[in-house]
C-alpha cells in the first residue's frame, strides 16, 4: 500500500475549515484528520472517532494509587505499632489525607501516561511536517487531511471541493 | 460620565488575531528584547541565588544552630518562610484549575505565567521544611519505604501528610504546566529561526502537530487534571494550617486554621502574581493581554480573601475571649502588645487597612497603585507567618520556660536568597518560554471558546 496518499489542505480561516469538513462528513468520508493550532468544538462534533477513554484511564489510575496508599499506611501502622495515647493502631481518619494526595498523584501521572500512549506522542517526524506552510498548523493556519482512496470520494475532485471551501494550496503528502 | 460596564470590556485588546498572538508573545523568547535590562535583573537575581547556595552549604556545615532558633521557639524563619512561599503558589493553581472551571475566561491571559510562579513557589517552599530537619541528608526517611531500621512514617502526623501533600503538588502542578506548554512548544519550534532552536522546541513539544484526535485526548486529560488541582490546592494549605491547629499550643490550636489559611494562600499569591506581571506586561507589550481589566479582577480577588484572612484574625481573637481561657487570652494580649507588637501591627496594616483601598476603582485599575498594594500585601503576608510561628511559640504557658526569637544574618540569608533564586528562575522562564499562552489565546480570540 505504497499508494496510501492524503490531500492535505489548509485554510486561513476556521470557518472554511468546518464548512469544508461539514461537507466532507455530509458525503459520508469518515477517514478525515484536522490539525489545528488549537482544538474547538465544531471540529469536535464534526470529526469522527471514539470518545477518549483518557478520563476511565484516570480514574482507574486515582482509584489504584488511593487504595494503595490506604492499604500501605495500614499495614505500616501495623508493622510499627506505634501507640499514641491509646489511638487504634488502625486509625483510619488520620489515613485519608495521605489516601487523597496518592489518588490525585496517582490519577494525574495516568493521565500524562494516558495522553502519551493514546497520542502516540512523542513521535517526532509525521509524514505532514514535509508539507512546508504546515509550520502554520501550529500557528494560525487549519489543515484538512483526506485521503484519496476513500471510496465516497471516488467521483468527486477532492482538490477542486476542498478549493471551492477556500483551501489555499493542497498538497499531497504520505500517510 | 458613563463608565462602562465591566462585563463590556474585552479581555483580550481589539485588533488582535492568531497571527498578532503569535509574534507578540513568541517574539520574547525568540527575539530576545530588552537584554540588557534582562541580563542586569537576572545578573542581580543569580548573585543572590549565590547568597542562598552559600546559606544552605553553611547549614550543611554547622547544622541549624547558625539559625536564630531556640526551645521555645524551635520553628522560626524555616517554617515561617515554608509556610509563606507554599501559599504563593496556592494563586497559580488557583487561576488554572478554579477559575478554569469556574469558567472564568479572564484566566486564559494569565494562567501560563502563575502556573510558573507555582512551580517556583513551591521549589523555593520545599527546600525549608527539609533543611529544618537537621541532617537534612536523610530526608528520604520521610518517605514510607522497606527500610532496614524497620521504621515507618508517623501517618497520624500533619507533618508526614505535608510530605505527601507538597510532593503531590509540586509533581502535578508540574505535569498541569507542562501539558499545558505543549502546543505552545509546537507553535515556537514551528516559529524559531536556527535549527538547534527548532530542535530543542521540537523535542520538548513531543513532535505535537494539532491533530483533531490528539486534542480529543488533550483536552479531556487537561480538564480533569483542572478538576484533580482544585481540591488539591485546598488540600495542601489545609494540611499547613493542621500542622500548627494540631498542636496544643494557643495560638495554633484552633479550627479555623485550615480554611484561613487557603485564603491567606490565595490572597498572597495573588498579590505576587500581580507583582509579577505588572512589570511584565509593562517591559513586553502584553498590555492587549493583560489589560486592566485582568488587573481589576485580580485586585477585587485580592479584597475578598483579603475580608477572609481578616475574618480569621478576627475568628481567633473572639474565640481567645469568648473561650475564657486564660493562656489563649494572654496569647492574643501578648501579640498585640508584647515584644512582637510591631509586627502584629504591620500584619493588620498590610493585610487588613491596606487593601480597603482597593474599595475605589481607580486604584484597581492603576497598575503603578496596585503593585505598592501587592508588594505591601506580600510584606504582611510574610510578617503574619512570623507573627503565627513567632508569638505562639515564645510564651506558652509557663513563664520559666518562656524566650525570645530573632532573625539571624543566616535566616535573612537564606530568606532572602530563595528570593533571588524565585526570581532567577522567572527570568530564565521568560527567555525561553512563551510567557502567555498562545493556543489558548488564540482559540478565545478566533471561536470566542476557552479551554474546557
Amino acid at each position: 500500500m505504497s499508494a496510501a496518499r492524503n490531500l492535505l489542505a489548509g485554510f486561513a480561516e476556521h470557518d472554511q475549515l468546518v464548512r469544508a469538513l461539514r461537507r466532507l462528513r455530509e458525503l459520508g468520508c469518515t477517514r478525515l484528520e484536522v490539525y489545528a493550532p488549537f482544538p474547538s468544538r465544531e471540529v469536535d462534533e464534526l470529526l469522527p472517532g471514539r470518545p477518549t477513554p483518557a478520563g476511565w484511564l484516570m480514574l482507574a489510575g486515582g482509584m489504584l494509587g488511593g487504595s494503595g496508599a490506604y492499604f500501605l499506611q495500614w499495614y505500616a501502622a501495623h508493622d510499627y505499632a506505634y501507640n499514641v495515647g491509646g489511638r487504634p493502631l488502625h486509625s483510619w481518619p488520620s489515613f485519608v489525607p495521605v489516601t487523597f494526595e496518592l489518588t490525585v498523584l496517582c490519577a494525574a501521572l495516568t493521565g500524562l501516561v494516558a495522553l502519551l500512549v493514546l497520542t502516540r506522542l512523542p513521535r517526532l517526524d509525521h509524514p505532514v511536517f514535509a508539507e512546508p506552510a504546515f509550520v502554520r498548523a501550529s500557528q494560525d493556519r487549519f489543515f484538512l487531511a483526506v485521503h484519496t482512496a476513500d471510496p465516497h470520494l471516488a467521483a468527486i475532485d477532492v482538490a477542486d471541493l476542498l478549493r471551492g471551501f477556500g483551501a489555499e494550496r493542497i498538497e499531497e503528502v504520505g500517510e | 460620565m458613563n463608565a462602562p460596564l465591566a462585563h463590556a470590556e474585552p479581555l483580550v485588546a481589539p485588533g488582535e488575531s492568531a497571527r498578532s498572538i503569535d509574534a507578540r508573545i513568541s517574539r520574547v523568547p525568540l527575539d530576545f528584547p530588552h537584554p540588557v535590562l534582562w541580563w542586569l535583573g537576572f545578573a542581580a537575581a543569580f548573585a543572590v541565588v549565590m547568597v542562598m547556595l552559600t546559606a544552605i552549604t553553611w547549614v550543611f556545615v554547622r547544622g541549624v544552630g547558625i539559625w536564630g532558633i531556640n526551645i521555645p521557639v524551635a520553628w522560626g524563619f524555616a517554617i515561617t518562610n515554608f509556610v509563606w512561599w507554599i501559599g504563593i503558589g496556592h494563586a497559580g493553581t488557583f487561576i488554572s484549575a478554579i477559575l478554569l472551571l469556574l469558567h472564568q475566561h479572564w484566566r486564559t491571559s494569565i494562567n501560563r505565567l502563575t502556573e510558573a510562579m507555582t512551580l517556583f513557589a513551591v521549589a523555593c517552599a520545599a527546600m525549608f521544611p527539609l533543611l529544618h530537619l537537621g541532617r537534612p541528608q536523610y530526608f528520604y526517611w520521610l518517605l514510607p519505604y522497606p527500610d532496614t531500621m524497620g521504621l515507618w512514617p508517623q501517618w497520624r502526623s500533619p507533618l508526614v501528610w505535608d510530605v505527601f501533600a507538597v510532593s503531590t503538588y509540586g509533581i502535578v502542578s508540574l505535569v498541569f504546566w507542562y501539558l499545558g506548554l505543549v502546543p505552545d512548544l509546537a507553535t515556537m519550534r514551528d516559529r524559531a529561526g536556527p535549527a538547534w532552536k527548532r530542535r530543542l522546541y521540537g523535542v520538548f513539544a513531543l513532535g505535537w502537530r494539532g491533530a483533531a484526535q490528539h486534542w480529543r485526548h488533550y483536552e479531556r486529560v487537561y480538564l480533569i487534571l483542572a478538576g484533580l488541582a482544585t481540591p488539591l490546592v485546598v488540600s495542601v494549605h489545609s494540611i499547613v494550617g493542621m500542622d500548627f491547629a494540631v498542636a496544643i499550643l494557643p495560638g495554633w490550636h484552633s479550627t479555623i486554621f485550615p480554611p484561613y489559611f487557603v485564603a491567606g494562600a490565595i490572597f498572597s499569591g495573588f498579590a505576587m502574581v500581580l507583582t509579577i506581571v505588572i512589570p511584565l506586561r509593562a517591559l513586553y507589550g502584553f498590555k492587549g493581554y493583560v489589560t486592566d481589566r485582568h488587573l481589576e479582577l485580580m485586585a477585587k480577588v485580592l479584597m475578598v480573601t483579603g475580608w477572609i484572612v481578616a475574618y480569621g484574625y478576627f475568628s481567633e481573637f473572639f474565640t481567645a475571649w469568648i473561650s475564657g481561657e486564660e493562656f489563649d487570652r494572654f496569647m492574643v494580649i501578648n501579640r498585640a502588645t508584647g515584644p512582637y507588637w510591631a509586627t502584629f501591627w504591620t500584619l493588620i496594616t498590610c493585610n487588613v487597612i491596606v487593601p480597603q483601598a482597593l474599595w475605589w476603582r481607580r486604584l484597581r485599575r492603576s497598575a503603578s497603585g496596585l503593585f505598592v498594594v501587592s508588594l505591601l500585601v506580600n510584606v504582611g503576608m510574610w510578617v503574619e507567618r512570623y507573627v503565627i510561628v513567632v508569638t505562639s511559640l515564645h510564651r506558652d504557658f509557663l513563664p520559666s520556660s518562656w524566650g525570645m526569637f530573632n532573625g539571624t544574618k543566616w535566616d535573612w540569608a537564606l530568606f532572602i536568597g530563595t528570593l533571588g533564586f524565585f526570581s532567577a528562575l522567572l527570568f530564565l522562564f521568560v527567555r525561553v518560554l512563551p510567557a502567555l499562552s498562545m493556543t489558548e489565546l488564540k482559540r478565545f480570540v478566533v471561536t470566542g471558546e476557552e479551554t474546557e
